[in-house]
């Protein structure tokens, strides 16, 4: 017996593409940090506060916490439509999901711009 | 008991390419159809299919439907009903263009047309030269054909049922066909299928032999089931052995592969075909071409150790070519013969391919049988289409090709006959009683038996028997033998027992069930060739070397009824042209 | 030759067992299709499919070894013994080595695998050229015999969704037809986190294909267009 399944969300290829292009964001972020290490040598709490006191480089923490958080959301919802089968549990659980990612998100906006 | 009933417009009883095609005409005329196969309908047989569809396009040169025509009948070694063939090769370019139209995949010329590759027996001019008039999908054609058959089915919603197996025809005492009864293989239920009208395209039963380029599936079912109902067998002793099959493995090697240019060697290296057929060589007719092969390695020149095969070149050909137009022939060579064909050739033998015979029909797919004098009275609501069916536009042999093109011209032309007697005979009559008796007790009989034959040593003496009796060359002593063998194995087959009981997918009693269809085939087969006192086609006796159009231009009806034989003439009468007259056979 | 076969007859079994077999087998038996023939002739319980035995009807095709092939193109001397043979996995078992391929198919049909063309059709061929159907070369050569999309984890997790290689592989078959004119809807249909996106290029699919196809490939061009036609 096949059951009948509504599909058709057409969200598909928008995620899809961001996961990439957030992909992206994060690797370009990762060599940034990494080319910062190895030539500027931060090396004591002063130093690592000097690099997050430049706007640019706190605009650039954020880009990359988002496009960390957007692909979490898509790789961890992907996770949950594969293995939680229940229409309601998998609500709540991705409802969890979000909360948590936007309240991460905040926390994050919080935390870069206290550093004076 | 009475068996569960289901009511239909028509039931189509097999999905190959000549069901599917027959099933699309119907569906699309708003039919109320059931298409039985055993199996899932891409899995048919003409999915092994390779070289092509024959058809007078002329994408590559002049070519025309009487050359195409004058080629069949010539190839049929004159014993193909003319006015079934001219309708078969003007019918031919419609078929294909429609199949290109429902997504055929066809390979293609620069200028956007389908192309067309030689192939053997196909000549321009009536038999000048070698003309390009097979359509193809590189070496797959009838895998493209097949599926895109199917798919054109999907989209017209047809109602397939997938695995099961067609039992037995329900006839009335007038000779009215009202259906069949068929079996669920996924759970053993047995099902009367109530139809106004019955078509069969139950394919051919290439399985009676060992070595056979046919899948397990090909066990002459549709055949076994007419000649259970009184229906004779037409022309049964024309087997078909295609030059190239793989030597040991049978798998087929496409003659696409000597359209495309590659050739036979003997262990000289010599390319013997030009002895044999100084024109068309190694694109003559494919009985000509199998008795030469034969004959080489009879008279000691086959190659490898045991001097038992003939060897099939075509590295000349290049790398290129070998893979856009010959794919799955390098697959094919490759795993079932352990030689890259870019490099070595491939070890071949004559294998048994295609029966030309089959269940007797005009060229309207309706099945026809001598009654009251008449040679082709019509069986009402009965039809049937592609190899099962014998029209006969094959005669004594079959022009490579020409099987698709019969599978689609004759699955549509049948099934707009049957549209037609549908119309003119509306509402279903009463079944008989006694509808489904006769499947109940084959299966009880099946059921109950103890002390019985094995179903594989019988099927393996069948075959071990037509493989040796009844092969390319035939010889008196040994046909007469092959009658005797083949009756004992017939009334052991009667024996048979199965020790898996189960309801689930038995498959062991499916195979019991298809041996009595194969065995009504073998025997059909051994004693019309043991009749046919001449050479003709695919029919070559030792003790009657030549054909003899004074005695045997007349096609054979076996009934099974204590294997009585009748004969009824070949329609030399085309539609419009002018008739064929017999005359000598060369390539 | 040693086998473990799969059994299971929902008639007497409560739950499937692995059945041994050790075959004595001849000269000429060599796929294992061969061997499968002369074990079914030995013991006529062992249930299987099979028909053309040269790799173009799809019928054989099972979990070989822990990998998914058809019985008939795969070479006996290939194989560690014993040999483990399984039903397909993430179909619903019917009996010993056939599964049930009703969800299967159901999603080759919901890609709609036929051409679609709305223009009258012409009195010869449509016209298509050579480099044209040159991009047809690599998808319509499928059998589905559903190696791929029963290797294929995302199939496992939801066969009612999504539409596994082998739908994906035809639908991108007509989507890439110069005669096919129903690309947009057929794009509309699979824009779906379930039926195209769920697949997270794992390339089981691609592993496992007896006819050496490339769903994947296939996949990705799908998603090729999607982005055209968005950007």
């Amino acid at each position: 017996m096949v059951k009948r399944i509504p599909v058709g969300a057409h969200y598909g290829l928008r995620d899809w593409l961001a996961q990439r292009v957030t992909a992206i964001v994060m690797a370009v972020y990762s060599v940034l940090m990494m080319l910062i290490v190895l030539i500027e040598r931060p090396s004591n709490y002063g130093t690592w506060k000097a690099l997050f006191s430049h706007q640019w480089f706190r605009l650039a923490s954020l880009l990359f916490a988002l496009s960390l958080f957007w692909h979490a959301w898509i790789g961890v919802r992907d996770i949950l439509m594969d293995y939680v089968k229940s229409t309601a549990v998998r609500l709540a659980l991705q409802i969890l999901v979000i909360l948590a990612l936007v309240a991460y998100a905040l926390w994050s906006v919080q935390i870069l711009w206290s550093i004076q | 008991m009475a068996l569960p009933t289901r009511k239909f417009d028509a039931v189509v009883v097999g999905a190959g390419g000549a069901g599917l095609r027959a099933a699309l005409q119907l569906s699309e005329a708003g039919l109320k159809v059931a298409v039985l196969s055993k199996v899932f309908p891409t899995r048919s047989h003409t999915v092994a299919a390779q070289g092509g569809i024959g058809a007078s396009l002329g994408n590559m040169g002049e070519d025309s439907w009487l050359w195409h025509m004058y080629d069949t009948i010539k190839g049929s070694d004159y014993l193909g009903d003319q006015d079934a063939i001219e309708f078969l090769c003007r019918q031919a370019p419609q078929a294909v263009y429609e199949l290109e139209h429902y997504g055929m995949p066809f390979d293609r010329n620069e200028d956007g047309t389908v192309y067309q590759r030689p192939f053997g027996g196909h000549s321009r001019n009536f038999g000048e030269s070698p003309v390009q008039r097979s359509v193809c999908a590189a070496d797959r054609t009838g895998h493209a054909m097949l599926h895109t058959l199917y798919q054109r089915n999907v989209r017209a919603n047809t109602l397939f049922f997938v695995e099961w197996m067609a039992l037995d025809l329900m006839m009335d005492e007038t000779g009215q066909v009202h259906g069949v009864t068929a079996m669920e293989m996924e759970t053993g239920e047995v099902w009367r299928f109530h139809a106004r009208a019955t078509l069969f395209a139950t394919g051919g039963a290439g399985r009676i032999y060992s070595a056979s380029t046919n899948a397990f599936i090909n066990t002459g079912d549709g055949l076994g089931m007419a000649a259970r109902a009184g229906i004779p067998l037409e022309d049964m002793e024309f087997w078909q052995f295609h030059p190239t099959g793989v030597a040991g493995a049978g798998v087929l090697i496409t003659e696409g592969v000597r359209g495309e240019g590659g050739y036979l060697l003997n262990k000289d290296g010599e390319r013997f075909m030009e002895r044999y057929a100084p024109t068309m060589k190694d694109l003559a007719s494919r009985d000509v071409v199998s008795r030469a092969m034969a004959t080489e390695i009879k008279e000691g020149r086959g190659c490898g150790k045991d001097a038992d095969h003939i060897l099939l070149k075509l590295d000349h050909i290049g790398l290129e070519k070998i893979e856009t137009k010959l794919p799955g022939i390098r697959e094919i060579a490759k795993k079932f013969a352990n030689v890259d064909p870019v490099k070595d050739p491939i070890p071949v033998v004559p294998t048994c391919h295609y029966q030309m015979g089959g269940i007797p029909t005009n060229y309207h797919g309706e099945v026809v049988v001598p009654r009251d004098g008449n040679n082709a009275s019509v069986v009402p609501g009965f039809f049937a289409a592609g190899e099962c069916a014998c029209a006969s536009v094959h005669g004594a042999n079959r022009l490579g090709t020409n099987s698709l093109t019969d599978l689609l011209v004759f699955g549509k032309a049948s099934a707009d006959r049957l549209i037609q007697f549908l119309k003119e005979n509306p509402g279903h009559k009463d079944l008989p009683k006694d509808a489904g008796d006769y499947s109940q007790s084959r299966l009880a009989r099946l059921e109950g038996q103890t002390g019985g034959e094995s179903v594989f040593e019988v099927g393996a003496d069948m075959r071990r028997t037509m493989q040796a009796h009844c092969g390319v060359f035939r010889f008196p002593d040994m046909l007469d033998a092959g009658v005797k063998k083949i009756r004992e194995v017939a009334e052991r087959a009667t024996r048979t027992e199965i020790k898996d009981k189960s309801r689930t997918f038995n498959t062991a009693r499916i195979e019991a069930l298809e041996l009595d269809n194969l065995i009504e085939v073998a025997r059909s087969t051994m004693v019309s060739a043991q009749a046919r006192q001449e050479s003709r086609g695919a029919h070559d006796r030792a003790d009657y070397p030549k054909r003899d159009d004074v005695t045997w231009l007349k096609h054979t009806l076996w009934y099974k009824d204590s294997d009585r034989l009748e004969y009824k003439s070949v329609n030399l009468k085309p539609l419009t042209a002018e008739s064929f007259e017999p005359k000598v056979r060369s390539y | 030759m040693k086998f473990r076969i799969y059994r299971y007859d929902p008639e007497k079994d409560t739950k499937p067992t692995m059945k041994e077999y050790d075959v004595a087998l001849e000269p000429t038996d060599r796929m294992l299709l061969d061997a499968l023939v002369r074990i079914k002739s030995m013991d006529d319980s062992l249930s299987l499919r099979r028909s053309c035995r040269e790799g173009v009807c799809g019928s054989d095709a099972m979990n070989i070894n822990g990998k998914n092939g058809l019985a008939c193109i795969t070479k006996l001397a290939d194989l560690k013994e014993p040999v483990e043979l399984r039903p397909l996995p993430g179909l619903p078992v019917i009996r010993d080595l056939i599964v049930d391929m009703s969800q299967f198919f159901k999603q080759y049909h919901s890609i709609k695998p036929y051409l679609q063309n709305a223009e009258p059709a012409p009195e010869k061929e449509r016209l298509q050229s050579p480099t044209d159907r040159l991009e047809l070369d690599g998808l319509y050569e499928c059998i589905l015999c559903a190696c791929c999309s029963t290797s294929c984890p995302s199939f496992w997790w939801n066969p009612d969704k999504f539409v596994g290689p082998a739908g994906l592989l035809a639908a991108y078959r007509f989507i890439a037809d110069s005669r096919d004119q129903a690309t947009n809807d057929r794009l509309d249909d699979l824009e779906d986190p379930y039926r195209l996106f769920r697949c997270h290029s794992i390339m089981n699919c691609v592993d496992v294909c007896p006819k050496g196809l490339n769903p994947t490939r296939a996949i990705g061009k799908i998603k090729e267009i999607m982005i055209k036609r968005m950007v």
